[in-house]
């Protein structure tokens, strides 16, 4: 039994016992290719539309995309072209948002390329077409933990996930951003992308930057992935901190920007450790400049910032006042270059960001997030999804999320906005409940929600001006006046869902 | 700080920034086919935005022009705190607009409750400051206007404004001996807020009470050279609680730790501490 051959009955008995057969070498051809020409291909790399027929996508399908690069976004138009191109009909088109830039969807949608949109936005004329009914089926908007959840617990099932990287390797090993000397794009965390990428029946990568094996550090990994697509331009990553992320300079956004760094400051939720997040939109962007003097003042050092990363966030944090950023959206090229070049700076899922029912998503380890909003009631619900005139104009994002989950959620809004109120007696569209929101900062005074009087007491304390929230929607209604009743016709052209999947407010069409 | 007197989002928004005084504008803001809508928008402004405790002043075109006097009338009758004069040369000037302010006054039942402001924009104006600052007793202040003075002069501002020296101590002296508000001029670069901190820093060592502004981002800048610092506040609350000691004694000799306190301390001391108050520094109930 000391050799092989001895050994060949008992190996054939196992192998039977097993159900396996017995090895035999006759087959196996070594490959002798020197492996650093093998880095450069595989059978995985095709073109876009033997990638498209390879995944055996049909009509009626659910497709998938991220919206990383923003306003600089290529690759939903492209794909969408190419299906328009090919002849596929009726398909449902699931990207974790929708800005301006893809406008070209009215076409399709009208010649029933895609018949069915779930998304956690609208913006441009794409929303103001849907806002006037432009669909017969209602959009289905979530917020991004939700959108990441239901893509996991399969209630939003993905066929195929279109997915932009600004690299790959030929395996499908993808980032937000390339190492290489040919890198064109860059976008950052890819955290959108990353529940469609695993859960999603086929996966294709695209990208403008093809990249030796291995591509690394990867966000996307190549087990999730079928086909990888090289294109032209991914993405124009001037774009990506365009659209809903300004620094601002208006004196107003920077006056509320203060007050709502002496919120915090005061809340006392303000000490060592602490985590803070902020949402886009000038004035809660903002809000870090200002926090940041407090720190240094203060001697305070936050655990983490989380969310939308912005270069003040990255700021902070290479200051050593932010110990960890943890990424699920670049905001601009500053956080993109951070997360590639930074170990403390870790991207993170959608589903791991801000998932209600993911007992590890980061939300739930969250203490401070500043948000903006289009409206705020006098109950404290706020939209950010559907404008005073009835228009679909903006994105739920990780709003209703990031509000329930940490323990103090404060909300910039500008009183008014020219001649429109911005805080009501009932917003136009229910996106976050006043149950999860905290405390309002307007130019015209903070108001506190009842339900937080500890807060309150803390805030009058430090000297802050502190007003009934239904005494801001009167001071509002004498400078402005009533407006006049939108005019809502009877077709529901939205639904909005709760972070629990339950449907909480319809959008109803807008009529001229 | 000025706000254009045709724009009505600035001229409601102008008070949340909190500046201690607001002038609504009619005159270089406003073209001359907007000068009748500014007008109106202003009056308005004036008797329906919630303005709290903020000064409202108004910039009026000059008597000479065609709405010189309008303006008077319609800034009087909605309740304008001060009316500030362009381009103000000479004493004469001041009464003629002092005249003007009475005829509506007397008209609608207040006498006596509009002050005047001058602007100074000329050589002529500099050389005639004190005159003018005394031409009336409504006269609050007297403010440099350092764009056409500089034109005047036949020169350009620099950073450094050396060109100005003259005519910004003449204002202050001016300003003292008729015991009137010197105002210094507007600074125009809103992205060089380093020069505009520098240029704060020398007026109020120059004297002046405070600087026009154009942008609300510059209120943080000027509230923080102006502020009084707390070693002083601290000084100046000791020396007015031994005054108030000394009043309840009687006592008509004060002294702090030890040394003789006189009138110009205690004048310094009380203007110390009204800085703080209006800085929010301190709160006057904790005085």
């Amino acid at each position: 039994m000391n050799n092989i051959k001895d050994r060949a009955d008992l190996i054939a008995q196992a192998a039977q016992k097993m159900n396996k057969e017995v090895y035999n070498d006759s087959h196996v051809k070594k490959i002798i290719t020197p492996r650093h020409e093998l880095q450069r291909q595989s059978s995985k790399v095709v073109t876009l539309e033997d990638a498209i027929r390879k995944t055996g996508l049909k009509d009626g399908m659910t497709i998938s995309f991220h919206h990383h690069f923003r306003g600089g976004d290529k690759v939903i138009n492209l794909v969408v072209d190419k299906l328009a191109e090919m002849g596929y009909k009726d398909l449902h088109l699931a990207s974790s948002s929708l800005i301006d830039v893809h406008e070209p969807l009215i076409e399709h949608i009208r010649n029933g390329v895609i018949t069915k949109i779930s998304t956690s936005g609208l913006r441009g004329k794409l929303a103001n077409e849907i806002s006037h009914g432009l669909m017969k089926e209602p959009v289905v908007f979530r917020s991004h933990g939700s959108r990441g959840y239901a893509i996991k617990s399969n209630e939003l099932h993905i066929d195929v996930a279109f997915l932009g990287a600004s690299s790959s390797d030929p395996l499908g090993n993808a980032a937000g951003f390339s190492t290489s000397e040919n890198a064109k794009s860059i976008c950052g965390s890819l955290g959108y992308a990353l529940p469609d990428a695993k859960y999603a029946d086929h996966t294709v990568i695209l990208t403008d930057d093809l990249v030796d094996y291995p591509n690394q550090h990867n966000a996307i990994s190549e087990a999730d992935v079928d086909y990888v697509v090289v294109v032209d331009s991914v993405g124009d990553s001037s774009k990506i901190s365009s659209g809903a992320i300004r620094d601002t300079k208006n004196p107003r956004d920077i006056l509320l920007a203060k007050q709502a760094a002496k919120v915090v400051m005061n809340s006392g939720y303000f000490e060592n450790g602490f985590s803070l997040q902020t949402g886009s939109g000038g004035a809660s962007l903002a809000v870090t400049k200002y926090l940041r003097q407090g720190m240094i003042d203060k001697g305070i050092k936050a655990r983490f910032a989380l969310g939308g990363i912005t270069s003040h966030m990255v700021k902070l944090h290479q200051e050593g006042l932010i110990d960890r950023l943890i990424d699920v959206q670049s905001f601009d090229k500053v956080a993109a270059e951070s997360l590639m070049n930074d170990p403390k700076h870790k991207s993170v899922s959608a589903n791991e960001y801000a998932a209600m029912l993911e007992p590890g998503s980061a939300t739930h380890f969250l203490d401070v997030v500043i948000l903006s909003a289009l409206e705020v009631d006098v109950n404290f619900n706020v939209n950010v999804l559907v404008g005073s005139d009835g228009i679909i104009r903006g994105a739920i994002g990780g709003h209703p999320d990031t509000a329930a989950d940490s323990a103090l959620s404060v909300i910039v809004c500008p009183l008014l906005r020219g001649r429109i109120p911005c805080v009501v007696d009932e917003v136009t569209t229910l996106i976050t409940p006043g149950s999860n929101v905290d405390v309002v900062v307007t130019e015209y005074g903070i108001a506190v929600n009842p339900n937080r009087p500890e807060i309150k007491e803390r805030l009058v304390a430090a000297g802050l001006n502190i007003v009934d929230i239904r005494d801001l929607a009167e001071k509002a209604r004498k400078i402005i006046g009533n407006p006049a009743p939108l005019p809502f016709g009877d077709k529901v052209v939205g639904v909005v869902l709760n972070r629990d999947g339950s449907v909480q407010d319809v959008i109803m069409n807008i009529t001229d | 700080m000025f706000v254009p007197g045709n724009n009505p989002g600035m001229m409601q928004d102008a008070f949340i920034y909190g500046p201690d005084s607001i002038m609504l504008d009619l005159e270089d803001s406003v073209t001359m086919a907007e000068k009748d809508t500014a007008r109106l928008l202003v009056h308005n402004a004036l008797k329906t935005i919630d303005y709290g405790n903020t000064e409202m002043v108004v910039r009026i075109n000059p008597l000479n022009t065609p709405y010189g006097k309008k303006d008077i009338e319609a800034v009087v009758k909605a309740g304008v705190h001060v009316i500030r004069m362009p381009k103000t040369e000479t004493a004469d000037e001041v009464r003629e607009v002092e005249a003007e302010i009475e005829r509506v006054e007397k008209e609608i039942g207040c006498l006596g409750r509009t002050q005047i402001m001058a602007a100074i924009e000329s050589t002529l104006g500099v050389i005639n400051a004190y005159d003018i600052a005394v031409a009336s007793k409504r006269m609050m202040g007297i403010a440099l206007g350092a764009e056409d003075y500089s034109a005047n002069l036949k020169t350009q501002r620099s950073p450094e404004g050396i060109e100005l020296l003259l005519a910004r101590q003449t204002i202050v002296v001016a300003a003292r001996a008729a015991g009137i508000d010197a105002l210094d001029t507007v600074y125009s670069n809103l992205n060089d807020m380093e020069t505009f901190r520098k240029e704060v820093e020398l007026i109020k060592q120059l004297g002046f009470d405070g600087k026009s502004i154009i942008n609300p981002r510059q209120i943080e800048v000027v509230n923080e050279v102006f502020a009084p610092k707390e070693k002083d506040i601290q000084k100046a609350l000791t020396i007015l609680a031994a005054i108030k000691e000394a009043e309840e004694r009687g006592s008509g000799v004060i002294a702090v730790n030890g040394k003789m306190v006189d009138r110009p301390v205690v004048i310094r001391a009380q203007r110390t501490i009204d800085l703080a108050i209006a800085s929010g520094i301190i709160n006057k109930e904790d005085i």
